[in-house]
């Protein structure tokens, strides 16, 4: 059951990715139309996925690589929906929507959990943690991929190649405001999912703090993105340097989450999580 | 009946020749009312830029017709008919049709997909109409023609980019900043093109402009036509924190705005993006500028580039637009091909319908006493029975009149139903 509603989002969201990279070619304004459409079938599959398994499993769905992929990738499209109401910037999802089905590829190929899950995960507090912290970084992602919209199209500018790229992205204005306005919302996601897990390992574990390797890389992010906000709200930086800023910042987000996961070890580590639910 | 088009264009004839004809105001209300003397001209449009003369008329006699209008854009000219009838071309039916869509969505003018021209043909239109020149197939024609240059508009890129200097910098300025609104200008020097660069950033809203100028005089004489403020030559130092957009155009031999000054200023801009626009030779501004953060310098030479490069896409879309065109060409001709088919497909009604009352006429004694409504349900009756019996051959008709084989169609029936020798009399 809940496997077909996934390889349905799959498809939908692989299918608008396509449509999306046409639209980005050919400059029809229906085949935008269509992509959007799929993507939002697409998104509502995805939906009813993550609800499914968060009834089936009685935690949020991110306890292995797979579903933490793939719960990403929902907040990516999340997060792109919405802003898609504010901005009304066709070209966005041409990005966007391509990154998101990306990740959801990787997760399909990654084998799914058997077994239930440790009674501690139950918690309400485990949702909010890892609910804000998703959604954080699907603002994060969309910031990311403004800022590389935003650096290449400065280059076209600077370099004075105006030919099909530039015309077809949008002003450096737009992309700096959607970089700066999605980490501007983005960052308080971070700290909130941040504060609620330290709460939620002081019920659970008994202490808010262990220097797992995975608080500790989630600080370091923390403490980036905060001086990237200074910087910008403060010193004034706009444009090329906050732009490769975000883009640093996002490399290290994405460690945090992949590496620290994987390799690094620590309560957070996807093995230690599935190992627990055995 | 046939449409024909005489006219010159930017190509056919040399200034020298177009500028007889354009320069004198009235003359295409002379053209329409000599038009509308002339015996064999049916309908008739007249139209005369600075660009083209173009004469568009419906007529049963085309050589007779193309005599007359040539003498006519001699009169009108003051010049003998020798002396430019090298100049003219001639189109007639489809040529005719396809000549003035092409006109109309701008694929044959000097500068491909300017929009001016759609405004002038629907204001010599409007006059046509407004003088009772034009008829029914011109009527068509030009409604036509204005529904291509729409079709073209939007559905191909010619009109999109910008092929002017100035347009070009308020583009690439747009490509920085979105929105105009609230930017600040400086002007340096006070030439034309800057004049006509800070007039099109007006356009667009932005919220003050400063001139600045070696000579104060003009500074300030220029600052008064743009209603800006005029700030002295020192003061550019200062100025540039407050910019947004610089337009640089003066005469001097040696940089007005250095790698250096650029340089000091962005810490106090909180790095706001700076696009300056250097439209003089030798160059105002040191090219190692562009090399700052966020800020952006575009020269003469860099915005030529520019727009070569849309002519370039303009010419990629003309091919598209051309294509549009021949579409509605075929859609044109076959409402013209349907249009014969109606003299023959309304005699045929008259007759039916003098038979009718003829007919009626002389049974109507032996029916005795009728109550007026009676009285209308024969007449329906017998109306819609011979409507009936001629349905077929009329849609019929309708039909081949897309076809090769109409004008046998035509004389067929023509002869069947004996409408030549029929005068409405019988």
């Amino acid at each position: 059951m809940a496997f077909l509603w996934f390889n349905l989002a799959l498809f939908f969201e692989l299918f608008a990715s396509g449509g999306f990279i046409v639209y980005l070619i050919k400059q029809e304004k229906w085949v935008f139309r269509c992509s959007y459409w799929i993507l939002i079938v697409g998104f509502i599959c995805h939906t009813i996925f993550l609800g499914y398994r968060y009834y089936y499993l009685g935690a949020a769905p991110v306890l292995n690589f797979r579903s933490a992929l793939s719960f990403f990738s929902w907040s990516i499209i999340c997060v792109y929906l919405v802003f898609q109401l504010k901005f009304r910037l066709m070209v966005l999802g041409s990005f966007i929507a391509p990154f998101a089905a990306f990740l959801m590829t990787i997760s399909s190929a990654m084998p799914s959990m058997q077994g239930p899950v440790k009674f501690m995960f139950k918690s309400l507090w485990l949702t909010v943690h890892v609910g804000t912290i998703f959604i954080g970084n699907g603002l994060f992602s969309v910031a990311f991929l403004a800022a590389i919209m935003y650096l290449v199209q400065e280059h076209q500018i600077k370099h004075k190649r105006l030919g099909a790229i530039y015309s077809r992205l949008p002003s450096l204005a737009t992309m700096d405001a959607i970089n700066y306005y999605s980490i501007f919302c983005g960052f308080p996601f971070l700290t909130v999912g941040m504060i609620t897990g330290s709460i939620y390992a002081q019920c659970v574990l008994g202490t808010y703090w262990q220097w797992d390797p995975k608080e500790v890389w989630s600080l370091i992010t923390w403490l980036f993105y905060a001086a990237l906000l200074h910087e910008r709200l403060a010193v004034g930086w706009q444009g090329r340097k906050a732009a490769i800023m975000s883009i640093v910042c996002f490399c290290i987000l994405i460690f945090t989450f992949v590496g620290a996961s994987l390799w690094l070890g620590g309560y957070h580590s996807f093995k230690s999580l599935e190992a627990q639910a055995f | 009946m046939k449409i024909i088009s005489i006219g010159m264009n930017h190509e056919t004839a040399p200034v020298e020749l177009r500028e007889c004809i354009a320069t004198e105001p009235g003359n295409t209300a002379r053209a329409l009312a000599s038009m509308r003397d002339v015996e064999c001209i049916r309908e008739g449009f007249f139209l005369s830029t600075c660009n083209r003369v173009e004469a568009l008329v419906a007529t049963e006699n085309a050589a007779e017709a193309k005599r007359s209008m040539t003498s006519l854009i001699s009169v009108l000219g003051d010049i003998p008919q020798e002396g430019f009838s090298s100049c003219l071309y001639t189109f007639e039916d489809t040529d005719a049709v396809r000549h003035i869509f092409r006109v109309a969505s701008s694929l044959d003018s000097m500068v491909v997909g300017e929009p001016q021209i759609l405004g002038q043909i629907k204001g010599a239109y409007a006059q046509a109409a407004r003088e009772k020149v034009s008829g029914v197939i011109l009527n068509r024609l030009m409604h036509r023609a204005f529904h291509v240059a729409k079709r073209v508009r939007t559905g191909t890129g010619i009109c999109e980019s910008a092929v002017s200097i100035s347009f070009a910098a308020v583009e690439l300025a747009k490509k920085i900043f979105h929105i105009l609104e609230g930017k600040n200008v400086l002007l340096i020097g006070a030439g034309e093109m800057a004049e006509l660069a800070a007039r099109h950033l007006m356009v667009q809203g932005v919220s003050s402009m400063a001139v600045a100028n070696r000579t104060f005089d003009r500074a300030v004489k220029m600052a008064e036509l743009l209603k800006a403020r005029a700030v002295s030559f020192e003061e550019i130092g200062s100025q540039l924190l407050e910019a947004d957009i610089v337009v640089t155009s003066t005469a001097s031999a040696e940089y007005i705005i250095t790698y250096d000054q650029v340089k000091s200023s962005l810490r106090r801009r909180r790095r706001r993006p700076l696009f300056i626009i250097d439209i003089a030779v030798p160059r105002d501004v040191q090219p190692e500028v562009n090399n700052l953060e966020n800020v952006y310098v575009y020269n003469i030479d860099d915005l030529k580039g520019v727009i070569e490069l849309n002519m370039a896409n303009r010419q990629q879309e003309a091919v598209k637009a051309e294509r549009i065109v021949e579409e509605e060409v075929l859609k044109f001709e076959k409402w013209l091909k349907t249009l014969a088919v109606v003299p023959t497909i309304s005699s045929l009604r008259d007759k039916a319908k003098s038979i009718v009352q003829s007919e009626l006429k002389k049974s109507r004694s032996a029916m005795g006493e009728l109550t007026s409504a009676q009285e209308e349900a024969i007449q329906t009756l017998t109306l819609s029975i011979a409507e009936k019996v001629l349905n077929d051959p009329i849609l019929c008709l309708k039909r081949k009149s897309a076809g090769g084989a109409l004008n046998t169609y035509l004389d067929v029936t023509r002869k069947l139903f004996n409408l030549d020798r029929y005068n409405g009399d019988t």
